[in-house]
């Protein structure tokens, strides 16, 4: 097996990538009348990783991880995306927890940067994915 | 026995589908016979048991169940009261709300806007600069020979419309449908869109703008930089080109182009590229409104006061100046003392900081179902739902407006959103002494 460097155990261990968030069927159908319920979570507390980023990150699919930008932080489960490759973008759903980390400037026109942020995804096995509730009372 | 109604139209996206079959029993929605999940969706999930029956006011830190009258009055007096109150939401309601919602602003000196402010405003911004060159789907589905979607997926945000409009259905001049026409999708991941296409260009985040220049360059013959945002030069020289030699072009844009990068810019130059190709071929234009009547609100309030979305009333003319009195701006400086949220669920959409500067002050929430806008709402009504049990009218995204039905009776004392407007608005009156 080859030796890591410095560098690649710092990669194995949080994985730098360009944050976006968008739309899904997913978290579309989840939208009347079901964000106070469990389906929302599992359809928009997730984070779509491209496969090969999983392979050469320590993170597997199913994992919770954690996202950090300089807006915030947030926990989400790492799922496969089906919408690859897009290696070094990972993708959250449009809602709260997306929101948690998302761009506030508005540039000016009152427009906040919902896409292509800078981020740093890690496992994080020991944390609690919130639902949407309890995401909004801990604002 | 039960009832099929045919022709009916589909409140969830921009589409605006009119052909869905839904089949009712005692007043129930069995089945929706269409080919596309949200839209079932919208349908048969009704009666789930977070549909809201009743109105509710907050008191002493928990929620009192009142009747529609009470909390309608109650709405009234916060709103009479404020000094600077926004009234936000707007796009999945028909056009008479909005109607009704614009006088509501106007007699408060509220601040009005809707969701554009955080999906295609900067498309606005742009248009209101550079022009633009469109016409509605049917046009598309009859002529366009080059199909391109650019930072946009609609196979999971507008699953109908690649076969109803774009790309697979046949039309006039296009009598064998996909097999006369090329696809052409350009994202920075590939989408299921992009899978369906012929050429897929991969751009990276954040340089939509550099590769709209690269392809304003190639179609009028000068040189092209060797790489432009992850794309070589030889594969926008052939885009180009196909571009050229085509006969109809159709380019659709998403939120990726308005959300990153240059946001307004970004549009200014894939406009000022529809402009460009028109030395060679016919091209148009149209952005992917999401919700079913985005478009709709903008319409109303520009014919209302001249302006498409982020107006403030609190001069007693209207003013439009987004990035001052768009939601998020007003939010963020915490000028806005009252919200009146309708049809939609900024607590859910919107920043984190900015939905705590929402949740510090009273809501009036108004919506068919429970959302994370209604869970921190000072008062709750509960609404019916247009294009299934109110009638109305909505905007497709081509700006083309469809008569939506009513086929349902709403649950009962479940009002139409523009009832309730209508009586809040008559106690707004009362209360100020006009």
């Amino acid at each position: 097996m080859k030796k890591l460097g410095i560098r690649d155990r710092e990669m194995l261990e949080k994985l730098k990538v360009i944050l976006i968030t968008g739309r899904t069927i997913s978290q579309g159908t989840a939208r009347d009348g079901k964000k106070i319920l469990k389906e929302y979570v599992e359809s928009a507390a997730i984070c779509e990783l491209d496969p090969e980023d999983l392979e050469k990150s320590r993170i597997k699919e199913g994992d919770t991880v954690r996202i950090k930008t300089g807006y915030g932080t947030v926990t989400v489960r790492a799922v496969i995306s089906t919408q690859a490759p897009h290696s070094g973008i990972v993708f959250i759903p449009l809602g709260p927890w997306a929101n948690e980390v998302i761009g506030l400037d508005t540039d000016g026109i009152g427009m906040p940067s919902f896409k292509s942020i800078s981020a740093e995804i890690e496992a994080a096995p020991d944390e609690e994915i919130l639902d949407a509730l309890a995401l909004i009372k801990r604002r | 026995m039960p009832t099929i109604v045919t022709d009916v139209v589909c409140p969830y996206c921009g589409c605006l589908c009119d052909d869905l079959e839904v089949v009712i029993e005692d007043n129930k929605i069995v089945e929706t016979r269409c080919d596309c999940e949200l839209g079932a969706g919208r349908f048969l999930d009704l009666d789930i048991p977070t549909r809201i029956r009743k109105s509710r006011i907050r008191m002493d830190g928990g929620f009192k169940e009142a009747a529609v009258d009470e909390a309608i009055q109650r709405a009234a007096e916060i709103l009479a009261r404020a000094r600077r109150p926004l009234i936000y939401g707007w796009s999945s309601t028909e056009c008479d709300a909005v109607r009704v919602g614009i006088e509501l602003a106007e007699e408060t000196g509220a601040i009005i806007d809707n969701t554009t402010s955080i999906c295609h405003g900067p498309t606005i911004l742009a248009l209101q600069d550079v022009g633009i060159s469109t016409c509605t789907l049917g046009e598309i589905k009859n002529r366009a020979d080059l199909v391109i979607y650019w930072g946009c997926n609609p196979m999971q945000a507008h699953p109908r419309h690649l076969s109803r409009y774009t790309f697979f259905p046949k039309g006039f001049f296009r009598e064998k449908g996909q097999d006369e026409r090329t696809l052409v999708v350009i994202d920075v991941r590939k989408t299921d869109t992009a899978k369906l296409a012929k050429y897929f260009l991969q751009v990276k985040p954040n340089y939509d703008y550099e590769l709209l220049s690269a392809f304003r360059l190639a179609i009028k013959g000068y040189k092209v930089p060797d790489s432009v945002g992850g794309i070589p030069r030889e594969k926008i020289e052939e885009i180009a080109k196909i571009m050229k030699e085509s006969r109809f072009i159709a380019i659709f844009f998403g939120v990726g182009v308005t959300m990153s990068g240059a946001k307004n810019r970004n549009i200014d130059n894939v406009l000022s590229f529809t402009r460009d190709l028109h030395r060679f071929t016919k091209c148009v234009i149209m952005p992917m409104r999401g919700h079913y009547n985005v478009t709709g609100f903008n319409e109303v309030l520009t014919w209302e006061t001249g302006f498409p979305y982020a107006v403030d009333f609190s001069r007693g003319c209207p003013k439009y100046n987004p990035g001052e009195t768009s939601v998020i701006d007003v939010l963020l400086r915490e000028e806005v003392d009252v919200a009146l949220v309708i049809a939609s669920d900024p607590i859910a959409h919107f920043p984190k900081e900015v939905t705590k500067r929402l949740m510090n002050v009273p809501i009036v929430a108004i919506n068919a179902y429970e959302s994370l806008t209604t869970e921190v709402a000072s008062v709750v009504i509960p609404a019916a739902i247009a294009g299934i049990e109110v009638d109305g009218t909505a905007y497709r995204m081509d700006h083309v407006p469809i008569r939506l039905r009513k086929i349902l009776e709403p649950p009962e004392g479940i009002l139409p959103d523009r009832e309730i407007l209508s009586r809040i608005l008559e106690n707004v009156r009362r209360l100020k002494g006009r």
